[in-house]
């Protein structure tokens, strides 16, 4: 996969078949990178469940933390990274070690380490560096143009409304 | 759509664009409201807490200014985008999501009168100080660089004289220092240049021009290019510092490279409350359809007038960097190779007393301090839109005393160069 641009369709494909994520580096504090994703995917109705060992045992936005991946005791179809590209290369090691093996590694904006990308996607499994959930929800869904962002998706079909005011679901069908 | 870039004229109809799901109208309705529900007091929170995207208010947002903000983002490329209530307004925002008191910045000399006043008044009660510079020499920029400098800002193709302006050695000096290339794109418009893709941070637009296109709108857009980094030098703290508006959030690193446009929306747009109303945001979108085939029309038109207009025993000189002989016909080459805009100057031998007399005896031509209308338009920009100049700034901005300038509209160009000819006559 050439990370500096993903095709739409391979985000979109991401987005619609995982149900479950695992969210590394989950922050407690409301304002955090971390806890915003984490809060729009919980209303996107994904479930997300938080690892962070100095929050281990504690709830964020209602989900118990845990300290590993390790430690999780069910399957996750996704891996989310809030760490730094130096943390990459032992995560994926984690995520390797997991069985069953989740199906995609999700590494946040800024984040990149293309060794390590190397590595899950010999094993097998999607890689996505240096983006956000949040935002690529928003562009597929075109809820993102509401503020204002370059969605860079034009289309013509009828957009998926959601229940409650405000809410689209992702457009694009799996391809 | 495939994965291949889609072509200017196709976003210009497309970007940002969905049938509305709930009636199945097409074009873009006009959200005329002030408000929009919540589902719940969390939906509310999320959204004043930045942690959802939707509606609040349309002093903040408003779902037809959005369409037009992603339409014109995807015609500049840039990443996201701000719409305003006019260009003017969209310039106080961007300085003001870029500057503390006591800091400068570097702006041409070349610009539009308004944008002159705005910087070197205006902008002096907030502490902020324009340096100006001479946009064809390249020293008088760099040299005025200190360590408050926080920006460079130009017009792509200078109001009014016309002239291009090299983006990219701009771009480079801004870059070499730190700190953003901001353009005014109003005159050129994306259709025939793309500032983000000669090393712009950020593009500004009056949308009141070209882009609306029809002189019925006034509006603003502030475009991110989402290149510039706002957290290395720390000189940034709109968008690299825990904004206590928010709770502690910081903005770029929450927003990555859209941060720039979100940081103009929520800590100046809501706070200052330039919007532009939904029902302007919607003309200015059904102009921006066309804007492909009129700037075309326009260019076209005015290099045939201008053509004629040089040749006329009356004429004194012409500025149009469409003509081949024009000192800065090689920059608009370089720049704007679909043509040279729409607005022209030039002088009539007999000053600034033929100037009057010939601007009077203008039939079809509105005198108005106007430009970018599918109408031809006259001004005389000393006594005008550069009125509160200095003379040597209005000569050094190209608007001296015998200055007409002309927006050349999209009527037949017989009819444009006939009522040229007659009030020339009687100049
Ligand atoms: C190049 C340029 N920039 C900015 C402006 C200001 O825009 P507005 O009148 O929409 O505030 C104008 C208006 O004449 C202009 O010509």
């Amino acid at each position: 996969m050439n990370h500096d641009r993903y095709p739409d369709s391979y985000i979109a494909n991401i987005l619609h078949s995982v149900k479950s994520i695992a969210m590394i580096g989950a922050s407690a504090k409301d304002v955090r990178p971390s806890y915003i994703a984490m809060k729009y995917l919980l209303a996107k109705g994904y479930e997300v469940i938080p690892v962070n060992p100095g929050q281990a045992g504690k709830e964020i936005l209602g989900q118990l933390v845990y300290a590993k991946l390790s430690d999780i005791p069910k399957p996750v179809d996704m891996v989310d990274v809030f760490r730094g590209s130096d943390a990459l290369p032992s995560i994926v090691d984690d995520v390797l070690a997991l069985d069953p093996r989740p199906q995609v590694l999700w590494a946040q904006l800024t984040v990149r380490n293309d060794a390590a990308a190397e590595k899950a996607e010999a094993a097998g499994l999607k890689v996505v560096m240096n983006r956000c959930p949040k935002i690529e929800y928003g562009r597929h869904s075109g809820e993102i143009g509401w503020n204002g962002v370059n969605s860079r998706i034009i289309s013509a079909r009828k957009p998926v409304l959601q229940r409650g005011y405000q809410a689209l679901g992702i457009r694009a069908r799996p391809q | 759509m495939s994965n291949s870039e889609p072509g200017f004229s196709t976003l210009a109809i497309h970007a940002g664009a969905q049938p509305d799901p709930t009636t199945g109208a097409r074009a873009t309705p006009i959200y005329q409201t002030t408000s929009f529900v919540f589902e719940d007091t969390d939906h509310a929170a999320s959204l004043f807490g930045l942690k959802a995207f939707g509606n609040i208010y349309t002093r903040i947002m408003n779902p037809t200014q959005a369409v037009l903000e992603e339409r014109i983002a995807a015609l500049e490329g840039g990443t996201a985008a701000l719409a305003t209530g006019s260009g003017h307004g969209a310039q106080l925002l961007v300085f003001h999501t870029i500057m503390q008191p006591g800091d400068n910045f570097i702006a041409a000399n070349k610009l539009y009168g308004g944008s002159i006043n705005q910087f070197g008044h205006a902008f002096k009660s907030f502490d902020w100080h324009v340096r100006w510079c001479d946009p064809s020499d390249l020293d008088s920029v760099e040299s005025q660089i200190d360590d408050r400098t926080r920006a460079i800002f130009i017009e792509s193709l200078a109001n009014p004289g016309g002239t291009f302006v090299d983006i990219k050695a701009f771009a480079d000096i801004a870059h070499k220092h730190g700190i953003p290339l901001i353009v005014d794109n109003t005159m050129a418009s994306p259709y025939l240049v793309r500032p983000i893709e000669h090393g712009a941070d950020l593009v500004v637009h009056s949308l009141t021009k070209f882009i609306g296109g029809h002189g019925n709108s006034m509006g603003g857009v502030i475009v991110d290019g989402g290149t510039f980094d706002w957290t290395a030098s720390g000189n940034y703290p709109m968008l690299s510092e825990p904004r206590p508006e928010y709770g502690g959030i910081v903005l770029h690193e929450t927003f990555g490279n859209f941060a720039f446009a979100i940081a103009c929306r929520v800590l100046g747009l809501r706070d200052f409350g330039p919007a532009i109303s939904p029902f302007n945001a919607f003309l200015i979108l059904t102009g921006v359809e066309t804007l492909p085939l009129r700037m075309q029309r326009h260019c076209d038109n005015t290099l045939e007038v201008a053509s004629w207009i040089k040749n006329h025993d009356k004429v004194a000189w012409v500025s149009y960097s469409g003509l081949e002989d024009d000192d800065n016909h090689a920059l608009m080459k370089a720049y704007s190779p679909k043509g040279a805009g729409a607005v022209f100057t030039f002088g009539l031998k007999g000053g600034y007393e033929a100037g009057v007399k010939f601007v009077e005896a203008l039939e079809i031509f509105s005198h108005l301090a106007n430009i970018g209308d599918t109408r031809s338009l006259v001004i005389h920009p000393a006594s005008t839109t550069h009125r509160q100049l200095s003379p040597e700034q209005q000569v050094a901005a190209g608007a001296g005393s015998d200055v007409v300038r002309l927006s050349i509209g999209i009527e037949d160009v017989a009819d444009i160069i006939g009522d040229l000819s007659q009030a020339l006559d009687k100049a």
